[in-house]
């Protein structure tokens, strides 16, 4: 069965590993935690699950999974309004309030998704049902598990030749960098904040998306995986890139492999492990 | 200072008639209000340690819950596991045992960071003891939570009588009773070289170091502090609530905790308690006049960030300043 948890792990780290991204894209540019970034998240689940509920069964093939898409665009669509409306004023203003403007908005956004979707449970397994399972080293596999590790590959992949290839990434890293020296520079700081918040909240939503066919979507979805998002960062160091990667997979393999030999406790080591790592190095893997 | 310097001092006399006034509270609000009134008094003690963190230190702990629910639980527990040892003389000192414990902890990770880093550090650890909690259900009740009875106090025993009757009776006076002690003990930390150190120490971390501040040291002795006090808010709310979950040790309560302080304004020294006392009513009367409740909540405290970043107590101020002008 070791293949199998190893396998799951993956998986866990690949929906961590967009969440986390998208974090810490918007923590290294603006330096803004979003703590509402796991409702964004969960607007992708909602709205996702809601398309492909109301494609109904008889929906063919090719417009289900570009349907998840919709997910992606509608937290794209609440990152941009959030920015323009609750961060931008927050720029110049002290931690405090940038942290309790978004804390704010977790709170605004959790009533809105019961306000558009109701209370209840939406389940959209379709997705994940007709791709069936495969067999790897003998033991049956969802597919759609792998699939999911190849999206989040791609999106990693795509993220990361976007940010290191490309003018526009070059600058969102120099902002990153030295945020004073940039603007010295003459970049447009406000336009590329909202860049990069809009990225963050789409993969956010990505992950969502992605997530909603294995399991409903709920309200209050996007806690636990705010939670872990954050023990990413913890561990990785803030604002990097690589960080994300290394500290979803420790994250993500530490539950699979918690999970199968002590069920208990599998949080507690995970935070044990942050713990050692902070204490060895305080700034996080990669951090600065 | 003298004594006779303090005593004549405006500010004093204020103290001095609205601890009065509130003596004679429980004869003037419904029960219903009073314990309201009671809730909001644990979590104005909650905030003040909250806010030795945040307004003197200038570190911002998203996860001061799991120490408000670390006093809450060493209640529960002992009144669960050791019956006999069920009054309040012994459940105080060992909720302040068990917040010290978790504190001194979590301080020893958290002060070796600052700003987002120290706020993610402390939420993530506050989610541990969350997760902790529900995971050992067969010792803490899970989600189910833990059932508070009535405690006996001082010698004296309740047996009979009705919570209400109990919080309305002698508990509002031993709580009022608590809550002036703590306030003296915080204003005498925040006036102390101790607290003058802090403020040093928030304004110019360096330059506090060069004058030989030991800052590191320093804002462990802070954190454990501020969460023993939040732990004994943790505690005196238990009796109230009658029973505790984990709800408390999710870090939406230690936002909520972070919003009583802005909301008060966490400049001035007695302003977080006037916003866990405004929070309190704000919240109950929200959720019960709509289901959206988190909604109004989210909406005052975007509207307050951006419009009144001082608080309720900042905002009276600058109007006084500017009446005297």
């Amino acid at each position: 069965m070791w293949p199998i948890y190893i396998l799951n792990g993956l998986y866990f780290a690949a929906l961590i590993f967009l969440i986390s991204l998208g974090l810490n894209i918007i923590l290294g540019v603006m330096g803004i935690l979003n703590l509402a970034h796991g409702s964004l998240y969960a607007i992708g689940a909602f709205m996702s699950a809601w398309m492909i509920v109301a494609l109904g069964k008889g929906a063919p093939m090719f417009l289900i999974y570009p349907s998840l898409l919709s997910g992606v665009v509608l937290a794209a669509f609440f990152g941009l309004f959030m920015e323009y409306f609750l961060i931008r004023p927050m720029y110049k203003r002290a931690l405090e309030y940038q942290l309790l403007i978004t804390f704010g908005a977790l709170l605004l956004l959790e009533d809105v998704i019961k306000m558009i979707w109701g209370g209840e449970a939406y389940y959209a397994s379709r997705p994940f049902d007709v791709l069936g399972k495969i067999h790897i080293l003998g033991n049956p596999y969802p597919a759609y598990f792998l699939l999911v590790m190849i999206m989040a590959l791609i999106a990693g992949l795509l993220i990361w030749i976007f940010m290191y290839k490309t003018r526009i990434g070059v600058m969102l890293r120099a902002i990153s960098l030295d945020r004073e020296m940039a603007t010295a520079l003459g970049l447009n700081i406000h336009k590329m904040g909202t860049f990069a918040f809009v990225l963050g909240s789409a993969l956010a939503g990505l992950a969502g998306a992605l997530v909603v066919p294995t399991t409903p979507a709920l309200l209050g979805f996007g806690m636990e995986p705010l939670i872990l998002a954050f023990i990413v960062v913890v561990i990785g160091g803030l604002g990097s890139l690589k960080g994300a990667l290394a500290g979803s997979l420790i994250v993500g393999q530490t539950r699979s492999i918690g999970i199968v030999l002590f069920p208990e406790i599998e949080l507690a080591l995970l935070f044990l492990i942050a713990a050692v790592i902070l204490v060895a190095k305080p700034e996080g893997l990669f951090g600065r | 200072m003298g004594l006779k310097k303090v005593i004549t001092r405006p500010k004093f006399i204020i103290y001095l008639f609205v601890i009065l006034a509130l003596l004679f509270l429980p004869r003037i609000l419904s029960t219903f209000n009073l314990i309201l009134f009671e809730y909001g008094l644990t979590f104005a003690i909650a905030v003040l340690g909250f806010n030795l963190l945040l307004g003197y230190t200038g570190l911002l702990s998203f996860g001061h819950g799991a120490f408000f629910a670390a006093g809450a639980y060493g209640v529960a527990m002992i009144a669960k596991y050791f019956p006999g040892l069920y009054s309040m003389e012994i459940l105080i000192p060992s909720a302040l045992l068990v917040s010290f414990i978790i504190s001194a902890i979590f301080g020893f990770l958290c002060v070796r960071h600052t700003r987002i880093f120290f706020a993610i550090l402390a939420l993530a650890l506050s989610m541990l003891v969350y997760a902790l909690v529900f995971k050992f259900y067969y010792i803490t009740g899970g989600s189910d939570g833990l059932y508070v009875k009535v405690p006996s106090m001082f010698g004296m025993t309740f047996e009979g009588i009705r919570r209400p009757q109990f919080l309305s009776g002698i508990y509002y006076y031993f709580l009022l009773g608590v809550f002036v002690f703590s306030f003296i003990i915080m204003k005498g930390i925040v006036n102390s070289p101790f607290g003058k150190a802090l403020q040093a120490l928030r304004d110019n971390e360096l330059r506090a170091e060069l004058i030989g501040i030991r800052v590191r040291r320093y804002r462990l002795y802070v954190f454990i502090i501020s969460g023993m006090f939040t732990g004994l808010g943790g505690a005196l709310w238990s009796f109230i609530n009658g029973h505790v979950t984990p709800d408390v040790s999710h870090w939406v309560f230690s936002g909520e905790i972070v919003y009583m302080t802005l909301l008060g304004g966490f400049a001035i020294f007695e302003g977080p308690i006037i916003g866990a006392m405004i929070f309190t009513f704000l919240k109950l009367y929200a959720m019960g006049s709509t289901e959206y409740w988190m909604f109004i909540i989210g909406i005052t405290l975007i509207i307050l960030v951006l419009l009144l970043p001082t608080g309720i107590a900042g905002g009276f101020k600058k109007l006084a300043d500017r009446i005297r002008e």
